[in-house]
């Protein structure tokens, strides 16, 4: 057990190490066992009564009717593309924010280009009415 | 066998596991969540080879946004039993085929690489970090990373023109 409480004791002076995840790790294995548990005990553990009404599919308490796989409209798509574009915009921001103050004014035109070339995008995208739900 | 190694190991096989999961399984819903789980487990890959910008990035963007489009794209193709696509014979020739030729390449192209020394740098390599990666894409590869908002500007244009009805 002493691996573990190695970490907590300096976590700040290895941070750039793969090792500072380590509680990362850890919180998702038990995360990952804490659910596994509870869905077996629930099983385990909880009474079954099954007929015929608990059996049917739930539809918000209405009368289920037709097949849940229907073909959905595009402009859910459209919006969905839209959205990972300019999150992945978002992320290039992390590594300049970074090293804000070394890159300097050449680092600061390189980005304010690559914010114009998407600003140009996204006025495309509005003019465009890509965003309007309404027909 | 050390941490590292173990740890290693473990994500190699929850990779290639869930990967081949991806491949077999019949529900198309199915093979998106293995999906997740293999791209989390190439995220750890990252974290062992402290490349840990990209790990995050890899389960920000793939596990998170780029899955909802695989689901969005699953939900509008209408998968019902009843289309499901006809299994062609020659198809799978051809495919294996396929697949034989590149497993062929990637073996040769192993068999190649010199591969005496350090394969991959784990646990402290310094390349990965954020202030390094920073300095290296908005200095040395500051092109690149232009062209990369030029390339977003037309998945945009290229998404509005084919996914909006004039």
């Amino acid at each position: 057990m002493n691996w573990i409480f190695l970490q907590v004791k300096n976590p700040i002076t290895d941070v750039s190490s793969a090792g500072s995840y380590l509680p990362i790790a850890i919180q998702l294995i038990f995360a990952v066992l804490f659910i596994a548990a509870m869905m077996g005990l629930t099983h385990w553990l909880g009474p079954k009564r099954n007929t015929a009404d608990k059996l049917e599919n739930f539809a918000s308490g209405i009368e289920s009717h037709g097949d849940a796989r229907q073909p959905m409209a595009i402009k859910y798509f459209l919006v969905a593309i839209l959205f990972v574009l300019f999150d992945v915009e978002v992320i290039f921001f992390y590594p300049y924010a970074v090293n804000f103050r070394q890159l300097g004014w050449e680092g600061f035109f390189a980005v304010l280009m690559f914010v114009g070339f998407f600003l140009a995008g996204f006025f495309y995208i509005i003019k465009k009415g890509a965003l309007n739900w309404e027909d | 066998m050390g941490v590292t190694q173990i740890l290693f190991w473990v994500l190699t096989v929850l990779a290639l596991g869930s990967a081949l999961m991806v491949v077999t399984s019949r529900n198309p819903v199915y093979s998106v969540l293995y999906l997740i789980l293999c791209f989390f487990a190439i995220s750890g890959h990252y974290i062992l080879m402290n490349a840990q910008f990209l790990a995050v990035v890899n389960i920000i963007v793939y596990a998170g946004a780029i899955m909802v489009l695989f689901l969005f794209v699953i939900m509008l193709m209408n998968l019902n039993a009843s289309v499901e696509p006809q299994k062609n014979k020659w198809l799978k020739i051809a495919g294996a085929i396929a697949g034989g030729c590149l497993l062929l390449v990637l073996v040769a192209a192993f068999k190649d690489a010199d591969i005496k020394t350090q394969l991959v740098q784990t646990k402290d390599g310094e390349i990965g970090l954020i202030n390094n990666l920073g300095m290296a894409l908005f200095k040395d590869y500051v092109v690149p990373f232009e062209i990369s908002s030029v390339l977003f500007l037309s998945a945009m244009v290229g998404a509005v023109v084919i996914g909006k009805k004039e």
